[in-house]
């Protein structure tokens, strides 16, 4: 497994910091420092990060320039120094060549940007699509030529979040199911979302779409090295914006194709599931773990919602009335809200579950429960 | 006291501004209230309102009085024209941005969405069987969710209707009649700078009405287009963009109709207004060509090509 | 007609005198500065370490985006306002405003404005929190209800913005003193009769997008709905379309205020000042064709994507001029540094740097990986800190004693700019690192490898904080007891404001000086 960051860099410039902020052990601090643009695993991402360190080197050399010759003038041309202020304060010549040397720059600049904009631009001739969607707060994976797709949900436990205990190593980039995809293919990334504007970013590729509810945006990468690579959601979207980690891992083709076989075998049991018949305590223990999963962050755990945006299950007359009205919420959604159509998102068994759950829990204690066989007629409309 | 050329007139301390400010903070956080369903609203609304007529009231009736009085000098005057011909250009670009909004939507979002572009994509996957057209009857969401879609399109549209049936369309006979009302404005200004009120007030008196009888014409449509042609606000975007370009023009007529109005009546029942000094109607009356331009290309934008 | 100030509350209520309307606006700003900072400091708090500590995610965003419109619409226009007010008549010879009048309307609007728009924190459901940028549709279908009032808190800043460049340019237009050409006007004039003709252009496409978004919430329209046949970029569009002129109404008064401040101490006149006045221009111009390099990412097509990175890095050449025209000035000068001075020179260094990141980010494959990072942040506050902020401070110090006839404490005002300076590079200079390395803004929590930069962050930036309490603490203490100040104040500075009295009369140049 790789964790690309950014390179060490030179140490002793960071050295004075670290002193100050009381870090002692430099190389275990490395990615903490991270300050640099990491050069990634796409040639694309590679053409970036030299195009940002060429820019870069630009400023620099302008900057040493212009500020080297205001420091010389506030050194020398100082009136402490009894200099008498001369009264020049035109010259065309001047004029004319600090506008046509900048010009000059720019277009040294732009013509290497052009070249890697328009690569970037080219999806073309892919060998393998993903469609991606943006929900708040996840997102769903869908390989378009393989008949396969689930959600993907930050895992990293609430209890770290709030500081109850240790944050892990991959705090808040960690991802119940990650995107796996193939290295040396090139993938196309069809870009969207369900609800509010989204952005797929993922460093290391040199990716970063936003995801427009009905657009698809395009983008593309072929990965060089197998590993695992992160990233987040770069577009405010809403509460847990900050909370909708991206995890890719890039494995070789054989690799991939074991995978992607295991993940048919299980998508075709979860199926198979629809049909069974079960006790109530499965489903509300199922069901609990889905509502943590998929409908706290909205709802909370405890039921109580954050009115007016997001309602109350606790008691509600939605959750307290007939079982079909309350499915039909979860399957279809409410349109024009933020309540979404968890049809698309969940398992018959899964909603099966959680509708049974929010039936029960808090106090609710409707007794009743639904089966993943009721929700599959619901779908089809019976 | 006479304008003193040398001396621009500051005004004394004043209390139309602050109530001013009072009234349009009442009047928009009534509005807003009113909106998010509060019954307070529309009568903090309306205090609003009222207060902020009084105050205009008020305040035109101050200006008016000075420059009677002989307080303002041509360098006033001058900034009064400078302010007028800049408040036009913050409204030239106010409807900009719903011209953007129209040709954007036709330019690049309908073609994208049809499947057009890099990303025909958007089209399989999203809106499978939309195409493109404008005026847009079928909207995406009526090709994707039929029955239970909720952004549909207008049942008809209000484009040109060809040659044939060229005279029973609403859109020529208010194109005709805001053209005509520019028209004898431009007269009613004529007879001003010969001196001949009776011409002025004739002529200022024909626009009002043409003015009037534009907004009727027009609230007529939006009749006809809501109860029997299904256009609607909520039309997809063909009915966001005819009803918001129409709206505001239309609001802006109302506008212009009231302002001519009142200098119509401050000439018949006050005698106001002399051959060179008579910027009030002046202003008026470039407020009532600008709106009349938005129209011609609104009429075009909309009607002819929409 | 001679009327010195009325007595009380009603000077202040009902003036219509251009010196204290620009102190209105003046104390107006600064209070809305510190509201915005106390703003920034819960969020520089909440992100002093990884993990949720202090606030709510939803309430984060809130704050997130009240500190965004609260300093850009609150605080930094609203005191460009007032320094124009103050100094425009005075600068060319005229007796006041050209509509007193409607210039006080154009202030009081905003105080009802800013407090309708505070009361949303309130509200239930909570006030803004889709960002500064309300992006549609987190800013309409599920934005909270508070929306609405902020929709309408927009509208009626817009009415007073629009008001107020009107009246600017009527001013400058119609009351120049006789003599007093175009280009003999101070720079500061210059630039902000082309901020105010910005201001005229874009604040009523503000307006517009704003009421697109209030008839999509509450009227059904679908503008930025694709299921309607809309697009959700299509408010991009609009919305940076106001925007980024909007970045330079922030920043050009702020090239005028520099371009007196630095040839008053350098003892020696402006360098290039045509060629300011065109860099200004062409500047403007160039504004209204770049909008889009805030959309790098949301997928234009690539001929839109080029043009708009090509027209953004042109905008480096007429800033450029600036930069070297100031440089020029210093060149072989004779210079001291007194605290507006000091304020200056950081200003041109500091926001230069801001402009080097800006042309980073206008290169639009590279902006894949800055945008929406606080790569992004460490530019825009670069700018608009030092730059906007830090040219305000240096004009208070410079014409503070002309205002109030006291001069402040050098050793004090020397005091705030090295704690300001330090703090805010501390503050800022970070996010460079904190933002290549991967972080995106407008989250509360992150990974612990951002961890250290952010804690340095948050240091620096209750630093700077400390800062400007000082620089208020100095500002009342000169009203109240600064020593006397000349009526020159600096050693040989130009313009007409020097040439009144200290502090100003009440009324001024109520016959036209002459101009030499
Ligand atoms: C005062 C405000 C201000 C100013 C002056 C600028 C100036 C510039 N800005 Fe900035 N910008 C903002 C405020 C400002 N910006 C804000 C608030 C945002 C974020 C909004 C948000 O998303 O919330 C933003 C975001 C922003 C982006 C979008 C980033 C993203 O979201 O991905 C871009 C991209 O092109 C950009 C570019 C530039 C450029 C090229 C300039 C140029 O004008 C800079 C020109 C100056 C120089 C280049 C330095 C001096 C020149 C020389 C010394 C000459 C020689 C130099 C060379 C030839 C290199 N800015
Ligand atoms: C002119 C504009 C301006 C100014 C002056 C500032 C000033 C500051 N800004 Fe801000 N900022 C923006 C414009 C501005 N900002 C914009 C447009 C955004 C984007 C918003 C968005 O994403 O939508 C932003 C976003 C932004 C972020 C990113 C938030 C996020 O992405 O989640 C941060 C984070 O550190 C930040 C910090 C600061 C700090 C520390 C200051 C400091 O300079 C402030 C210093 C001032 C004070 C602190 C007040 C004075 C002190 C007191 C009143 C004493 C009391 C103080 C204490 C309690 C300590 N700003
Ligand atoms: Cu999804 Cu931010
Ligand atoms: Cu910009």
């Amino acid at each position: 497994m790789k964790q690309r960051a950014g390179k060490p860099g030179s140490p002793w410039l960071l050295a004075p910091v670290l002193a100050g902020v009381g870090y002692p052990a430099l190389a275990a601090e490395v990615e903490r420092w991270a300050f640099n643009m990491i050069e990634g695993v796409t040639p694309i991402s590679r053409e970036i990060h030299g195009l940002h360190m060429e820019m870069f080197w630009w400023c620099v050399a302008i900057g040493v320039l212009v500020f080297g010759v205001m420091l010389f003038s506030m050194i020398f041309h100082r009136k402490s120094r009894g200099v008498k202020a001369a009264q020049f304060h035109e010259n065309t010549w001047l004029e004319i060549t600090w506008t046509v040397l900048p010009i000059v720059i720019l277009v040294l600049m732009a013509l290497p940007a052009t070249r890697t904009l328009i690569n970037l631009y080219d999806t073309d001739e892919a060998d393998m699509d993903i469609l991606i969607t943006g929900y708040q707060w996840r997102w769903k994976y869908d390989y378009v030529n393989d008949d396969l797709s689930f959600f993907s949900n930050l895992s990293t436990p609430r209890e770290q979040i709030d500081g109850l205990v240790a944050k892990g190593p991959y705090y808040l980039l960690e991802v119940d199911e990650p995107l796996v995809v193939p290295i040396n293919q090139k993938i196309r990334f069809l870009i969207t979302a369900n609800d509010v504007i989204h952005s797929w970013w993922v460093p290391a590729f040199g990716v970063k779409k936003d995801a427009i509810p009905g657009f698809i945006k395009e983008s593309w990468a072929t990965i060089i090295e197998p590993g695992i690579y992160r990233g987040q959601c770069a577009e405010l979207c809403g509460q847990d914006h900050g909370f909708m980690p991206i995890v890719v891992e890039a494995k070789t083709e054989a690799d991939y194709q074991v995978w992607l076989s295991e993940k048919q075998a299980e998508m075709a049991a979860i199926r198979e599931l629809t049909a069974k018949t079960f006790t109530f305590d499965e489903l509300y223990q199922r069901g609990e773990q889905v509502y943590l999963r998929a409908c706290a962050a909205c709802h909370q755990a405890n039921g109580e919602g954050v009115p007016p945006t997001f309602p109350a299950l606790k008691g509600d007359s939605m959750v307290t009335g007939p079982i079909a009205d309350h499915i039909e919420v979860v399957v279809h959604g409410v349109r024009g809200t933020a309540m979404q159509a968890f049809g698309e998102q969940l398992s018959e068994v899964d909603i099966a579950a959680v509708v049974t759950y929010e039936r029960n829990a808090w106090g609710n204690n409707m007794g009743d429960m639904t089966q993943p066989i009721d929700i599959y007629n619901h779908k089809q409309g019976k | 006291m006479a304008a003193n050329e040398n001396v621009y007139y500051v005004p004394a301390q004043s209390r139309l501004p602050l109530l001013a400010s009072i009234a349009l903070f009442l009047t928009v956080f009534g509005a807003a209230h009113w909106l998010n369903g509060s019954a307070k609203g529309p009568w903090i609304f309306l205090t609003g309102a009222l207060l902020f007529a009084a105050v205009l009231w008020s305040w035109f009736a101050t200006v008016i009085h000075e420059n009677m009085a002989g307080l303002n000098n041509q360098q006033l005057k001058r900034s009064y024209v400078w302010a007028m011909g800049w408040f036009i250009f913050s409204e030239v670009m106010f409807f900009a941005a719903f011209f953007g909004a129209l040709f954007y939507v036709r330019t690049f979002a309908l073609p994208w969405l049809s499947g057009a572009g890099d990303t025909s994509s958007t089209n399989e996957f999203l809106w499978p069987g939309f195409t493109e057209q404008w005026p847009l009857m079928t909207t995406p969401d009526m090709v994707r969710h039929g029955e239970q879609a909720v952004m549909t399109g207008p049942a008809e549209n209000m484009s040109f209707p060809g040659f044939k049936a060229m005279l029973g369309w609403l859109p020529l006979w208010n194109t005709l009649v805001l053209v005509t009302s520019s028209l004898t404005v431009h007269i009613a200004h004529g007879a001003l700078k010969n001196n001949n009120r009776k011409s002025f007030n004739l002529w200022l008196g024909i626009t009002v009405l043409l003015g009037i009888s534009f907004v009727a014409l027009q609230a007529w449509e939006y009749h006809h287009a809501y109860t029997a042609m299904g256009l609607t606000l909520n039309s997809g975007i063909y009915g966001a963009t005819f009803f918001m370009l129409t709206g505001f023009h239309g609001a802006h007529v109302t506008i212009g109709t009231l302002m001519l109005l009142i200098m119509w009546l401050r000439s018949v029942l006050k005698n106001h207004f002399k051959p060179h000094d008579s910027f009030g109607f002046e202003a008026a009356s470039w407020y009532w060509h600008f709106v009349d331009v938005v129209w011609v290309v609104l009429f075009f934008v909309v009607y002819i090509f929409g | 007609m001679e009327h010195g100030p009325a007595k009380g509350l009603t000077r202040w209520l009902f003036t219509t005198n251009h010196k204290d309307i620009g102190t209105l606006y003046l104390w107006f700003s600064f209070t809305m500065f510190l509201l915005g900072g106390v703003f920034a400091m819960v969020i520089r708090a909440e992100l002093f370490e990884p993990g949720l500590q202090i606030v709510e995610p939803n309430f984060f965003n809130q704050m997130t985006t009240m500190h965004g419109l609260i300093m850009v619409f609150g605080a930094v226009m609203p005191a460009f306002v007032g320094l124009a007010n103050w100094l425009i008549p005075l600068m060319i010879g005229a007796p006041d405003m050209a509509l007193p009048r409607m210039n006080n309307w154009s202030f009081w609007i905003l105080p009802f404005a800013f407090c309708m728009l505070i009361s949303t924190l309130f509200m239930e459901g909570g006030g803004p929190n889709f960002g500064w940028t309300f992006y549609a549709p987190l800013s309409t279908t599920y934005a909270p209800p508070s929306v609405t009032f902020f929709i309408f808190s927009i509208h009626i800043m817009g009415a007073s913005s629009i008001m107020g460049a009107i009246n600017i340019i009527a001013t400058i237009l119609n009351l120049r003193a006789p003599g007093m050409t175009m280009m003999k006007m101070p720079l500061f004039v210059w630039t902000w009769l082309i901020t105010a003709w910005l201001l005229i252009a874009v604040m009523p496409v503000l307006a517009g997008v704003v009421t697109m978004m209030l008839m999509d919430i509450h009227f059904g329209t679908s503008f930025f709905n694709a299921a309607g046949g809309g697009d959700p970029v299509l408010f991009q569009h609009i919305f940076w379309f106001f925007g980024h002129p909007e970045v330079y109404i922030m920043i050009l008064p702020a090239f005028g205020i520099v371009s007196a401040i630095i040839p008053t101490f350098a003892r020696k006149p402006l360098f290039g000042y045509s060629s300011m006045v065109y860099a200004t221009a062409a500047i403007a111009f160039l504004s209204f064709i770049v909008w889009a390099h805030h959309m790098f990412t949301a997928g234009m097509p690539l001929a839109g994507e080029l043009f708009f990175m090509y027209a953004t890095m042109l905008i480096a050449i007429p800033t450029g001029v600036k930069v070297f025209n100031w440089v020029a000035t210093m060149f072989r000068g004779a210079m001291t540094f007194e605290t507006p001075m000091l304020f200056s020179i950081a200003f041109v260094v500091l926001f230069t740097i801001g402009g080097f990141s800006g042309l980073m980010l206008a290169i639009a494959p590279a902006d894949f990986q800055y945008h929406d990072t606080y790569f992004v942040v460490a530019h825009f506050h670069y700018v608009l800190v030092p730059g906007a902020i830090f040219s305000i401070t240096a004009a208070v110090y410079y014409w503070l004693p002309k205002w109030c006839g006291r001069m402040y404490n050098e050793l004090m005002g020397k005091t705030h700019f090295w704690l300001a300076f330090i703090g805010l590079n501390l503050t800022f200079f970070p996010m460079h690192f904190s933002g290549l390395a991967g972080m995106p803004r407008r989250i509360p929590d992150y990974h612990m490898m951002f961890a250290d930069w952010n804690m340095i962050s948050s240091m620096g930036a209750f630093l700077f904080a400390g800062a400007q309490v000082l620089f208020l603490y100095i500002v009342i203490s000169t009203i109240v007891a600064g020593r006397k100040a000349s009526d020159k104040v600096w050693e040989n500075p130009e313009g007409l404001e020097w040439t009144v009295a200290s502090p100003a009369p009440y009324h001024t140049f109520s016959r036209p000086p002459p101009i030499q």
